[in-house]
């Protein structure tokens, strides 16, 4: 490998794509030289992933060139991309999680030894690689038992066992923990000594700063402008993507707070049935909820809307005790849960965005609880495109085609359209870039102002710290303690999260 | 009327050129048929026709919906035996009375409906394993209470035998099997079920992702199960049809690989065995080509008869490869289209 990092290793020229409906992208440049981490950033629906997609050979460009080492290269298959030495990390696993991690990394060019596939020698090796970017696992273990955190991992040795010089990563850290964000950060650190070059889209403004020499910006399937690493700020950076600037990023007036809308007694979730859990919310209230991954929020949720249902305790709503078996029972009493996992339990990909949005106030809307109504879906869709601003070229659009962010904007819309009084939110900004991000704390308040009750988890300790009036911190399925506006800092927040209650 | 058509249809506009697909096939292989042999188009053998296509399409319905929740049904031609020779058995053989007879063919399959969606979404069996299980046991039991006898009802119940070889005449020498208007009403029936109701919306939400359809506060379980019901009880009233029919039914085969039929116009007619996707429409073309292919086999290829089912199964796996490929290639013109127009 050359170690002259001036010259650029992979160009891209003028490449443009289009979807029915959709420019994608039009005339894109791009540079990346060895040894650089390049920050690729842009709202949802930029053509981030659309970009990467071709360069790693899964969809190909319609117009424009791929340069690499300054040669013309054609990169037909995902196959010819990794004999270029380009491997790409997808927004979404992709792995066989029933297979071990060894498998896993040389799924497809297993080493075969007299016509068998040779363990000892996989074993050797994933050990290697797994070393490279600091993970210590045996490679036998089942890629399924890992967390989310350690699979990325696993993933970024597989696409070093190809020897990978450009290395793409499509929001790798959208579902890590803190801790597994950091893991990640330093491999990537390392790779960048070994000479390697990093893509990293992500929607989190401090990691491009913290990692990227340079930082190059889509806007609307376009080149929107480049920054150099003496320019990297937040303001610098947003303001390149949205094309304004964006002041006033978290908008809480502090209201007073109403009745009582949900209150939770002694509730015991399936996965910690020993704890108990207390607290309540007010209509209009925000309350957020804090916790390292794992700490049981999603859980407790779940609990909450009947989806997994409770093994003791009282949940009551408006006063009124409700005994969630099934998400039904909760929608019926006026609750709505945006779930975590948006192409698992939040949409129906291969239906339109209309159909999307209207699925869970089909029963609300229907005007003889048997048949549609098919205006007022129309209409529901319409108001919460234009709310929302999602970006589709039609209501008739397939889910499945949108963007990560705009199809996590349909999940928030179908929610927001069944007018719920206490609205559950899970990571509801996960992949959203900073200008919808803003649309969504805008839309939170607003609701909150009508007289929502809303608690929300995230990960992201800004956001909880900008958004709450009152904040609940989780510990291994147990609140550890509540924080009010004046007491919040991520430092009170972090003592509760890993269990130090003294310290509150 | 346009409107009205397509909404009972739905706006799968994926499903619909499938439909046209088929149907232009159907046409050639109906147009050959008739050019070998024009006795293919007399009166007497297209309302033969039209009689076994009805009744096929009511089985073939009954499976699509099953099919648009992910699953199966393989009990389809057993639960057609179970009613087909329990019917005659009981009346004829045993003396029940008729009216309590019918009764039971309509309630007894619901029953087994019920009973499969219960264990398939209450115990999580998988469709196949329920299903297959079910086409044995339900032949095994036909045959064990009846010793392997042919039943009939010789002839009385020539009233109730109308509504299967009846007909409304429609000029002279020609008129419309009642069956065909059975199967237009269940047609119409399930269409708007299908594409007007909020029920059809949840099955094939939770046909494409269960887990989703859930969240969103849809009793899958509820209609999965309600999706068996169905099926099994159009089973049950085809099997009574079929009966009625053909005035004789033999355990050891009555129904026979019905199951194969019925799925196979599903899946001709664009239901995904993957769920999610189907139209009634499509069925129904579906099983009116598996007819007349059958027909065609025994009108203009004389001879070739035992051969029927290579030919069905070629045209199946030639109508899905062909339908994949127009896919592709309409995907492709409309890439060289856009490009053209935004270059
Ligand atoms: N297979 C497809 N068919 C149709 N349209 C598509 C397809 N893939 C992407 N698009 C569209 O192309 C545009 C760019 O999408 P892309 O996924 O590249 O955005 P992104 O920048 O990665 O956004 P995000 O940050 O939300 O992930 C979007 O408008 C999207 O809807
Ligand atoms: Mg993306």
């Amino acid at each position: 490998m050359s170690s002259d990092t001036s010259k650029q290793l992979l160009e891209v020229r003028g490449i443009g794509k289009s979807f029915p409906g959709v420019r994608a992208l039009n005339n894109v440049n791009l540079q990346l030289k060895g040894g650089e981490v390049l920050a690729l950033l842009g709202e949802n629906g930029a053509g981030k992933s659309t970009l990467m997609k071709i360069l790693a050979g899964v969809q190909p460009a319609d117009e424009g060139h791929i340069l690499l080492d300054g040669e013309p290269v054609e990169i037909k298959g995902v196959q010819d991309a990794l004999d270029h030495g380009i491997a790409l990390i997808h927004q979404e696993l992709n792995m066989a999680t029933n297979l071990s991690v060894g498998a896993n990394i040389f799924l497809g060019r297993e080493p075969q030894k007299r016509g068998l596939i040779d363990e000892a020698t996989i074993y050797e090796r994933s050990k290697r690689y797994l070393e490279m970017v600091g993970l210590n696992v045996d490679p036998n273990i089942i890629v399924g038992d890992l967390t989310i955190g350690r699979q990325q991992l696993v993933e970024i040795a597989k696409a070093l066992s190809v020897d990978a010089r450009v290395l793409i990563m499509d929001e790798p850290t959208s579902s890590l923990s803190q801790k597994e964000t950091e893991t990640l950060f330093t491999a990537i650190k390392d790779l960048r000594k070994r000479g390697v070059s990093v893509i990293y889209i992500s929607h989190r403004l401090g990691e491009a700063k913290e990692l990227a020499d340079r930082v190059s910006v889509l806007r609307d399937g376009e080149n929107a402008g480049d920054l150099p690493k003496e320019e990297i700020n937040h303001d610098s950076m947003v303001k390149l993507m949205v094309g304004r600037d964006i002041s006033q990023f978290y908008s809480r007036t502090i209201h007073k707070p109403g009745e009582v809308a949900l209150e939770v007694k002694n509730l015991r979730t399936p996965v910690h049935p020993t704890h108990e859990l207390n607290f309540s919310l007010r209509a209009g209230e925000i309350v957020g909820m804090a916790g390292l991954v794992g700490a049981g929020r999603t859980e407790l949720l779940a609990t909450l809307f009947g989806v997994t249902p409770n093994v003791g305790g009282e949940v009551l709503v408006s006063g009124k005790s409700i005994d969630a078996q099934s998400p039904e029972e909760a929608i019926n009493a006026g609750m709505a849960l945006v779930p975590e996992d948006r192409k698992l339990q939040g949409l129906i990909l291969e239906m339109s965005v209309r159909a999307n949005m209207g699925l869970a106030s089909l029963k609300r809307e229907s005007p003889n609880g048997i048949f549609m109504n098919d205006e007022r879906e129309g209409e529901i869709t319409q108001l919460m495109i234009q709310q929302m601003r999602v970006k589709t070229p039609s209501e008739k659009q397939v889910v499945r085609y949108l963007s990560g962010g705009n199809q996590q904007k349909v999940v928030i819309g179908k929610w927001l359209a069944m007018e719920p009084r206490v609205l559950l939110l899970d990571e509801p900004t996960r992949g959203i870039d900073v200008g919808a991000k803003q649309e969504i704390y805008g839309l939170m308040e607003d609701l909150a102002k009508s007289g929502v009750a809303i608690l929300f988890v995230s990960s992201e300790l800004e956001e909880v710290m900008g958004m709450s009036d009152r904040t609940l911190v989780m510990h291994e399925g147990q609140i550890t303690g509540e924080l009010t506006r004046e007491q919040l800092s991520e430092e009170a927040i972090m003592q509760l999260a890993t269990g130090n209650t003294e310290a509150a | 009327m346009k409107t009205f058509f397509s909404k009972l249809i739905g706006s799968q506009s994926e499903g619909m050129k499938r439909v046209l697909g088929i149907f232009v096939l159907l046409m050639v292989v109906y147009i050959i048929t008739a050019i070998i042999n024009p006795n293919f188009v007399g009166a007497y053998n297209q309302e033969n026709l039209i009689r076994r296509t009805s009744l096929f399409g009511i089985l073939g319905i009954g499976v699509a919906l099953v099919i648009i929740t992910g699953g199966i049904d393989l009990s389809l031609g057993s639960v057609v035996c179970l009613v087909g020779v329990g019917v005659p058995w009981l009346i004829t053989d045993q003396g029940w009375s008729p009216w309590i007879v019918l009764i039971l063919a309509i309630v007894i399959p619901m029953l087994i409906g019920l009973s499969h969606g219960l264990l398939i979404t209450k115990l999580r069996l998988q469709p196949f394993i329920v299903t297959l299980c079910g086409l044995l046991i339900y032949r095994g039991v036909t045959r064990g209470f009846t010793g392997d006898q042919t039943a009939g009802f010789g002839t009385d119940l020539k009233g109730l035998r109308w509504i299967a070889t009846g007909e409304i005449p429609l000029f002279p020498g020609f008129g419309i099997p009642f069956p065909a208007v059975i199967l237009i009403v269940i047609a119409i029936a399930v269409g708007i079920f299908l594409n007007r109701t909020i029920y059809g919306r949840y099955l094939l939400a939770l046909g494409n992702n269960e887990e989703a359809a859930k969240f969103s506060g849809i009793n899958t379980d509820r209609m999965i199960t309600l999706a068996y019901v169905i099926c099994s009880g159009l089973a049950g009233l085809a099997g009574l049809l079929f009966v009625l029919d053909l005035n004789l039914a033999q355990p050891v085969d009555f129904g026979n690989f019905y199951e194969l039929y019925a799925i196979a116009a599903a899946v001709l007619g664009g239901c995904s065995l993957r769920g999610g996707s189907g139209t009634i429409i499509g069925v129904i073309i579906g099983t009116a080509l598996l007819r007349v292919l059958r027909n065609m086999m025994n009108m203009a290829f004389l001879g070739f008869q035992r051969a029927e089912f290579a030919v069905i199964g070629a045209v199946i796996l030639g109508g899905v490869i062909a339908d994949e490929l127009a896919k592709r290639a309409v995907a492709r013109k409309r890439a060289a289209q856009k490009q053209k127009q935004e270059g």
